[in-house]
């Protein structure tokens, strides 16, 4: 029980802190979000103008809402993965990573008690983001079911950060440049989950690729509730959450195991001392 | 089998110690770094001797023991050593060679354990420069399970001890001068109460005044507290001041050990001399009194400053 509690505590130490620092950083939230609505802006204005283009048939308002959801989940994923792996880049930045490591408590702990701040803070910072895009559209959501949103976000958010855990191993090994590198497991969901088409448009060989992206299924279950308003219960939207489920519960327990092996051979290297 | 009090630290309540082992036993420890090679060249098979150029014996063949509420120093140069063996100590490096214990347990085999029993001041205070003291104090206070309300009155008393203004303990870290910093390095490895507290440099920077108030504090933790504590110094008077016994490390190999008056007659009697020498001169003498000729002494005034000049070639080379 007092291991539980002393674990319990822990991982809230990672919260605070990570809460303490996002105050601290104010300026940098601000930059972060114009920079993401932009963004979404200058990819739904795409669907916006999809009737001069000579799309007279195509249901704009349908569009936009595609598009809508396809910028906001990739926001989600994007801060949400930023704040895994920012574990440790942050913490090499700062110098403090060598603290954290020799800290008693497992790496469960740590990482997990890391990303339930980049949760929380991933799903606050895409409402904002959905609430002032969503401003600039007159957008018929008379039929969107808002539930059924928020329970797609949430069951794939472990898959999340099973992925973003694996890539926070990046910054561990290559201390100069391995926080950027963490951005082709970002480009390459990007690619393969039709965050902004159809994943039948793209080439056959590609399209398997997209049953092992937690994205694909995040972005067809939400587009099914905030779209045709299908409740959490449905078939359409089960079809969805169940490998959601298979791909978090397996992702998580390899990303802590892959991180452990990571940390054994910054270990044995020297490569946890070195800021980058 | 009698067991230590170990009611101060709440992380220790699980956790068995035999009072006849000693803080630490490091035996045969060697820890080897590799330099990285080229991209390209990786393909190519390497010759023995470019393999072994490569190779830096950081620590080399280490054996030291300190008892139960000893007070250790380490003393050597830059990039001697001393930093990488407590860092082997802290559990962030794996040793290639050899065993270290921690009151009996390994510190690769029984990590988590050794975790509980130790804390350590690196010489760069490393903190979240944004976060005020009290933020990064409590942070480093729930890691060692400690509670909100109770962190929060010692990181005040601890902090107050150590001569930090109470205005500057809610104020961002990176408005304080390095020796504040160092400060609250220090009250962050007091305040999660350690039995084997590892001191790397703690006091580099530090103005005298400061330096006396951690001493102060270092001697408190083991008298009152029943701490063991390992310390890495430049420092030869603080050396003195606060060390039982004292190791001189040079090229990664333990070169003396003992009392320090006892290093300072053995010194004295080897050059012949009746008046005992000061402990810079037995630093110098175990670690580069060898390499330091005549001509370079002349050269550069004194023998103190032959031995910067040597420090910032090895440092240069390295």
């Amino acid at each position: 029980m007092s291991s539980l509690i002393h674990q319990a505590r822990a991982s809230y130490a990672f919260f605070e802190r990570n809460w303490n620092l996002t105050k601290r950083y104010w300026a940098w939230e601000i930059v972060w979000l114009v920079y993401n609505v932009a963004n979404a802006l200058s990819i739904t204005f795409l669907g916006a103008s999809a009737q001069n283009w000579g799309g007279k048939g195509v249901d704009t308002n349908r569009l936009i809402l595609f598009l809508l959801i396809g910028t906001s989940v990739w926001s989600y994923l994007s801060v949400t993965f930023e704040g895994v792996t920012d574990l440790i880049t942050i913490e090499r930045w700062e110098g403090t990573i060598e603290h954290t490591f020799m800290a008693p408590i497992s790496r469960f702990t740590h990482l997990v008690g890391s990303c339930w701040y980049a949760i929380a803070h991933g799903l606050l910072f895409t409402f904002l983001q959905l609430l002032i895009v969503g401003s600039f559209f007159h957008l018929d959501l008379a039929r969107a079911n808002y539930l059924t949103a928020i329970f797609m976000l949430l069951v794939g958010s472990v898959s999340f950060i099973g992925f973003g855990i694996a890539a926070s191993v990046l910054p561990l090994l290559f201390t100069e440049r391995g926080s950027q590198m963490s951005y082709i497991i970002r480009a390459l969901l990007l690619l393969v989950s039709g965050v902004y088409y159809d994943i039948s448009v793209m080439p056959a060989w590609m399209q398997p690729l997209a049953k092992v992206s937690p994205a694909t299924y995040v972005l067809t279950g939400l587009r099914s509730g905030i779209l045709d308003g299908t409740p959490i219960w449905s078939p359409i939207v089960w079809n969805s959450t169940w490998p959601l489920i298979i791909i978090g519960v397996i992702s998580v327990p390899v990303g802590i195991y892959i991180f452990s092996l990571a940390e054994r051979y910054a270990k044995r290297t020297g490569k946890l001392k070195r800021n980058g | 089998m009698a067991t230590l009090d170990l009611e101060m630290n709440s992380l220790l309540k699980d956790i068995t110690i035999d009072p006849a082992n000693d803080a630490v036993v490091i035996d045969g420890v060697s820890k080897i770094f590799k330099k990285s090679r080229p991209l390209l060249s990786r393909w190519h098979k390497e010759a023995v001797e470019a393999k072994q150029k490569r190779e830096v014996r950081a620590v080399d063949n280490v054996n030291l023991t300190v008892k139960r509420r000893e007070i250790v120093g380490i003393l050597g140069a830059n990039g001697s050593g001393k930093s990488t063996l407590i860092r082997m100590l802290s559990t962030l490096l794996i040793p290639d060679e050899g065993t270290v214990r921690i009151f009996g347990y390994d510190v690769i085999k029984d990590e988590a354990v050794v975790q509980k029993l130790i804390n350590r001041v690196s010489v760069e205070a490393s903190f979240f420069k944004k976060l005020s003291p009290m933020e990064n104090l409590l942070y480093a206070a729930r890691l060692y399970n400690m509670s909100g309300a109770e962190a929060r009155k010692n990181i005040r008393e601890i902090l107050t001890r150590l001569g930090i203004k109470p205005d500057r303990i809610d104020a961002p870290l990176e408005d304080m001068s390095r020796g504040m910093q160092q400060k609250v390095a220090i009250a962050r490895a007091f305040l999660t109460s350690p039995i084997l507290l590892l001191l790397d440099e703690p006091t580099t920077g530090l103005d005298p005044r400061s330096k006396i108030d951690v001493q102060t504090f270092v001697n408190e933790l083991r008298d009152v507290h029943d701490a063991t504590i390992l310390i890495t110094t430049h420092d030869m008077d603080e050396a003195e001041a606060l060390c039982d016994r004292v190791a001189i490390i040079d090229k990664g190999r333990i070169v003396a050990m003992g009392e320090t008056q006892a290093l300072k007659r053995v010194v004295a009697d080897i050059r012949g001399q009746v008046e005992p020498v000061s402990m810079n001169e037995v630093f110098m003498h175990y670690t580069a009194a060898h390499l330091i000729t005549e001509e370079q002494v002349k050269r550069y005034g004194s023998w103190e400053k032959a031995f910067e000049a040597l420090e910032a070639q090895r440092e240069e080379e390295e």
